[in-house]
């Protein structure tokens, strides 16, 4: 008896060692990242994992630099923008997808799932050439239609999800009655899978917040580049001077919004995340 | 006749600007296609004509300096004969190293995260004060956008000033500072490292949400039985998780194989860690050669198609696109 109650009281040591370890391992870069946009330039290059005192001059420096701050704007107008128009595209495709039976459904659901992973080099050269003729080059309209490729896929997918789980029932009063499919979507579905739509649209403005290689390649000057370009693209006065501390300034400011959304919207985020891959 | 009593006995409500002699099925059906109709349209703008568009170029020797004018040069960008040598991406050295690369990155950086995704998502599946918050801190990584990640642990694998450097230092495991990022043998594993941190959250998501849809009848069964826990998980758990891994790893997999941000923000254009994405972007856009960039994306592309068509056939049932 007492030589299992010792291996209870072990197993339980290791278990929460075994979280703390895993807390540590996920907090510590970026609060790592938050110590060191406290800093002063001359307290940069001492590593301290405490701050002594804090110096918001990095938030100054960051925050009064008229480009970061178009590029927080630019930012929130593409993702906004391809979210807004993922979601209209896609809540009628999934109803079509989830609900409707015809021919070339499944065929549809193939090559929407196929299009989710293109490597988004694959089309770049295409993309560039169809950017250029409708002469969006280094125009934030450019990403809204490059993004697509990546948000629509998904939240047809994930709503065509959260379609199928609804029951048949519900449609079947609205049929007899004559509805159209387009009643019935705004008038019955719709008020039911607005949650759904909200959790998708989430993780999509979180893709497209965080997309890089199409808004490094279709925009050019500061005013059109989005938050992740800008960061990577922030240098100091030689290659070996990097303003760290403005980086990692700007770096949270990008982030915590996102770490917010994670906070208010855990159990969607968890929901959606999964329904995309797991769930049938 | 027969026809005019098909029409009366549609309801007036569904008048629209379809054949009113359709069944309330092919009705249906015509709705269904004319609510795929955007989907379709935006779908084929931004990834089927500009996909074959890519493999068309890729059999010519179109630059990015003039787009319009390019001649056809067949399979030239991929193997080409001339005078006694052959040329094309096929005898790229530099190619060969970004596929190897690409390859070690996938294979070491999906291993690792589906060995710490399965411990974390058995401790998630587990009773605790607290697991909530747990469960929201193991998602923070996943949030925090993949150009800041690579940002802050570039800062913290810093050669001089970094603080995983002064950390391994103090605590004696190595004698002098290491180039995290810039010596050969350890940029591809910095990489790596900063990979799992940053998907190891959607990988624990999946295998947790696979954990909570098995059965619990069994584990009673073997609770009652008192089967100690490692065997258990070997012999039950791993089992019937397997196909919800599979999906997971083949999910984790096509989107390493892509890896472009991680790797060109925090090691730059450096042969020793680019990937195929970093390899082609580079020839198409630094050096302006589209046949050549695009030889080297129909390859990545075939690559992950083929692995596609392996998730769609492992998938199947768990996706339940049979029905």
């Amino acid at each position: 008896m007492a030589m299992s109650k010792l291996k209870t009281i072990i197993y339980k040591i290791f278990f929460y060692l075994f979280l703390l370890v895993v807390t540590v391992f996920s907090l510590f870069p970026f609060y790592y990242a938050i110590v060191t946009s406290l800093k002063s330039k001359s307290e940069l290059f001492s590593v301290d994992l405490l701050l002594n005192k804090i110096q918001l001059t990095n938030y100054q420096s960051v925050l009064t630099n008229d480009s970061f701050l178009w590029s927080i704007v630019n930012s929130v107008l593409v993702a906004s923008a391809v979210v807004g128009i993922s979601l209209l595209a896609a809540v009628t495709a999934a109803y079509a997808l989830g609900r409707i039976e015809f021919k070339g459904r499944r065929t549809l659901m193939v090559i929407v799932l196929a299009v989710s992973m293109f490597p988004q080099v694959a089309v770049l050269a295409g993309l560039f050439e169809v950017i250029r003729w409708f002469d969006l080059y280094n125009n934030l309209l450019s990403l809204v239609i490059s993004y697509t490729l990546f948000t629509l896929p998904f939240t047809v997918w994930v709503l065509t999800t959260f379609m199928r789980q609804l029951p048949k029932e519900l449609e079947d009063a609205a049929l007899i009655d004559g509805a159209t499919p387009w009643t019935t979507l705004v008038k019955i579905l719709m008020p039911l899978i607005w949650p759904a739509v909200i959790t998708t649209g989430l993780l999509a403005f979180i893709a497209a917040w965080n997309e890089f290689l199409f808004a490094l390649t279709f925009t050019l000057t500061d005013d059109q580049r989005t938050v992740p370009v800008a960061i990577a693209l922030i240098s100091g006065s030689s290659q070996h001077e990097l303003p760290w501390g403005n980086i990692m300034a700007a770096s949270v400011i990008v982030t915590i919004p996102l770490i917010i959304l994670l906070l208010i919207f855990q159990r969607r985020i968890v929901s959606g995340l999964t329904a995309g891959a797991v769930k049938g | 006749m027969e026809q005019s009593l098909a029409k009366q006995q549609v309801p007036k409500r569904t008048l629209t600007l379809l054949p009113k002699n359709l069944s309330a099925q092919q009705q249906r059906v015509l709705y269904a296609w004319a609510f795929l109709i955007p989907t379709i349209i935006l779908l084929l703008m931004v990834a089927g004509w500009p996909l074959l568009r890519t493999i068309w170029f890729s059999f010519t020797d179109a630059s990015l300096a003039n787009l319009d004018e390019f001649e056809w040069i067949g399979f030239g960008n991929y193997l080409s004969y001339e005078e006694g040598e052959y040329y094309g991406l096929l005898t790229d050295g530099e190619w060969w190293q970004s596929v190897w690369n690409t390859v070690f990155f996938t294979v070491m950086s999906v291993s690792i995260e589906l060995v710490l995704g399965i411990l974390i998502a058995l401790a998630l599946n587990q009773q605790f004060p607290g697991r909530i918050i747990f469960r929201t801190v193991v998602l923070i990584p996943w949030v925090i956008p993949t150009i800041v990640s690579a940002k802050i642990w570039g800062w913290m694998l810093h050669d001089q000033f970094g603080v995983i450097n002064h950390l391994l230092v103090s605590a004696d495991l190595i004698e002098k500072p290491l180039a995290w990022t810039a010596d050969s043998d350890l940029s591809l594993w910095a990489v790596i490292i900063v990979d799992v941190w940053k998907t190891t959250p959607f990988m624990t998501l999946l295998i947790f949400a696979g954990l909570q849809m098995l059965p619990t009848d069994c584990y009673r069964a073997a609770k009652i039985d008192g089967i100690p826990p490692l065997k258990l998980f070997f012999r039950v758990t791993l089992p019937l998780l397997a196909p919800t891994v599979m999906v997971a790893v083949i999910f984790r997999a096509l989107d390493a194989l892509r890896v472009f941000d991680v790797i060109y923000v925090l090691t730059a254009n450096n042969a020793d860690t680019m990937s195929m994405s970093v390899f082609a972007r580079q020839q198409l856009v630094a050096f302006q050669d589209v046949g050549y960039g695009s030889a080297a994306s129909t390859c990545l592309f075939f690559i992950i198609a083929l692995i596609t068509l392996v998730y769609l056939y492992l998938g199947r049932k768990q996706v339940g696109m049979d029905k």
